[in-house]
């Protein structure tokens, strides 16, 4: 399915942050997604939305190269990706570190520079300068000294978030990065976020089961993934109930309340809400 | 006076040479081989070097070299059947089991000198010739230099695999390198401390360096000077003795310096955070 919701006429491959053309990917017979293309502008955010197994966190794992398309071409800053490792970030779906690892939570966040570099040599200034700057940024400076076996979930999480941010990546891909944070470190990282896509032309892809009200000011365009298919759209035309019904090829109902998008499927009861205000602000606080 | 007049001996200047190299190898590889889970491979690869160095003197009455190619046969299959850790430890148990049973068979097809076998098991420092010491000195010295020039790509890769990933770092293929590494130093340090001990060596002294440490810098410099006290230590206490083997006091030295670390954190440790 190679429907565009949005009719932006084709960017030059150059200046996009991401460009994805024909990309299918297939697991032996089965299809996980098919015919994907679409382009990512420098500064944009788009969260990925799907169900449970429709695919997300493999269409990350091929943008970063880990992962072989059966066909198609995906290109990062122009580039194929081995060209451009070091202008990007990564934060993979969440798993805890174990207590008793030998390492501290700025190292952890240094990974984020150094990791991949080989020979043994002190980390210079320039390197220490940025990891500070990031976990204050992250507000993580209080424990970054501390094993990392021995913080909670939320404070292994911002430091991961660290480690993607910390050299100043072009394109960040996030895999479900805010699972175990609480809301004003979801306010606090979604402001950083924005601050990079004004300053540097940070580009995001932010893979979400639930778009909570603290990202939702940022989100530029939806992609949509499901059954194997897929849909781009601002937010606004994508989730609607004639779109995500002839996606996924049942009747699907959204409801636009007053202050939340719920987005409901009749073959399995399954709902998706979607916040679009502060009312879980008010809810945390 | 008896200790004097020994370490003016060459055979007791090429122990304390062999255990310093080897607890220089053993020190590095040790806090990797807590963080990726592979006490087990240790071990496992040690115990088969048993296998090899029964089959080496055999074959060409080489017990090291068929303990190397033994061990490092053993980390190859090991790195590319088991990929997880608990697969890997299945792996490991069923190579285990065969592997010593060949070993025993191998020894009793084996009618020269048994001693050259059990000193593979339980280590013979003080009957190392000298071009087992030189061999010792080059695994010893490809063991650290690699180590060194890996070090943070694979603490990365052992530490979080998949942002390692990526970053464009090899994880798989460094998971192998590094399972090879272990196999050398693991075999080295037999020459030492036998098959049997070699965890000794090769985890205990890192495990006591994160007691008291998270820089993962300071874990393995501390590892290092673990395992050199512990090695050089059991070597200068056995020659002491006179009577006593190495292996005893290097188990023991290591042993003590964990339960010194141990009580040192618990005694001067703030209070920690249970999570």
């Amino acid at each position: 399915m190679t429907e565009h919701m949005n009719n932006q006429p084709s960017t030059d491959h150059t200046q996009s942050a991401l460009s994805i053309q024909q990309a299918t990917l297939k697991n032996g017979e089965k299809v996980i997604w098919e015919n994907v293309s679409f382009d990512v502008k420098p500064g944009e955010f788009i969260a990925i939305l799907g169900p449970n197994g429709s695919g997300k966190t493999t269409l990350l794992k091929s943008i970063l190269g880990l992962l072989e398309l059966s066909s198609g071409t995906i290109t990062v800053l122009g580039k194929p990706i081995d060209q451009v490792r070091n202008q990007i970030g990564f934060v993979p779906q969440q798993r805890g570190f174990d207590a008793g690892l030998p390492i501290r939570g700025r190292d952890l966040v240094e990974f984020g520079i150094t990791g991949a570099q080989y020979g043994f040599r002190m980390a210079g200034s320039a390197v220490g300068q940025a990891v500070n700057a990031t976990l204050k940024a992250v507000n993580a400076e209080s424990y970054a000294n501390k094993p990392i076996g021995q913080l909670s979930g939320g404070q292994q999480q911002r430091l991961r978030i660290a480690q993607a941010l910390v050299n100043k990546p072009q394109l960040l891909l996030c895999d479900e990065p805010f699972l175990s944070l609480d809301l004003p470190s979801q306010q606090l990282i979604t402001t950083e976020i924005a601050h990079r896509q004004k300053e540097s032309g940070m580009a995001t892809l932010f893979v979400t089961h639930d778009l909570t009200s603290s990202i939702i000011p940022i989100v530029d365009r939806v992609l949509y993934v499901v059954n194997g298919k897929w849909s781009i759209g601002t937010p606004e035309k994508l989730l609607t109930t004639a779109h995500l019904s002839e996606l996924y090829g049942v009747p699907v109902e959204v409801l636009r309340l007053k202050k939340r998008i719920m987005i409901i499927t009749n073959e399995d009861e399954k709902t998706t809400q979607i916040d679009t205000d502060e009312h879980e602000a008010a809810h945390a606080a | 006076m008896q200790l004097n007049f020994f370490l003016q001996q060459a055979f007791a200047q090429h122990a304390l040479i062999a255990a310093t190299l080897i607890a220089i190898a053993c020190g590095l590889i040790g806090s990797f081989v807590i963080t990726r889970g592979l006490a087990f491979a240790v071990h496992g690869t040690s115990e088969l070097a048993f296998t090899g160095a029964a089959a080496g003197l055999l074959v060409a009455n080489n017990p090291l070299a068929g303990a190397l190619i033994g061990a490092v046969l053993v980390a190859i299959v090991i790195g590319v059947l088991g990929v997880k850790e608990r697969e890997r430890d299945a792996t490991i148990g069923v190579i285990l089991a065969f592997g010593l049973g060949m070993g025993v068979l191998l020894l009793s097809l084996y009618h020269g000198f048994a001693t050259q076998a059990t000193s593979i098991l339980f280590g013979n420092i003080f009957g190392v010739s000298t071009t087992q010491l030189a061999i010792l000195v080059v695994l010893s010295l490809v063991v650290s230099v690699t180590m060194l020039v890996l070090y943070r790509p694979l603490l990365f890769a052992s530490i979080d695999p998949e942002a390692a990933a990526a970053r464009g770092v090899p994880v798989w293929g460094l998971g192998i390198i590094f399972l090879i590494i272990l196999a050398l130093t693991v075999t080295s340090a037999a020459q030492v401390v036998g098959t049997i001990l070699v965890l000794s060596l090769a985890i205990t002294p890192a495990a006591s360096a994160l007691q008291l440490a998270a820089n993962p810098r300071t874990v393995s410099v501390l590892s290092v000077l673990f395992a050199l006290i512990a090695a050089d230590g059991g070597v200068v206490a056995s020659l002491a003795s006179g009577t006593v083997k190495v292996s005893v006091f290097v188990a023991a030295i290591s042993f003590i310096i964990y339960v010194l670390a141990r009580s040192g954190r618990v005694l001067f440790a703030p209070v920690r955070k249970q999570s």
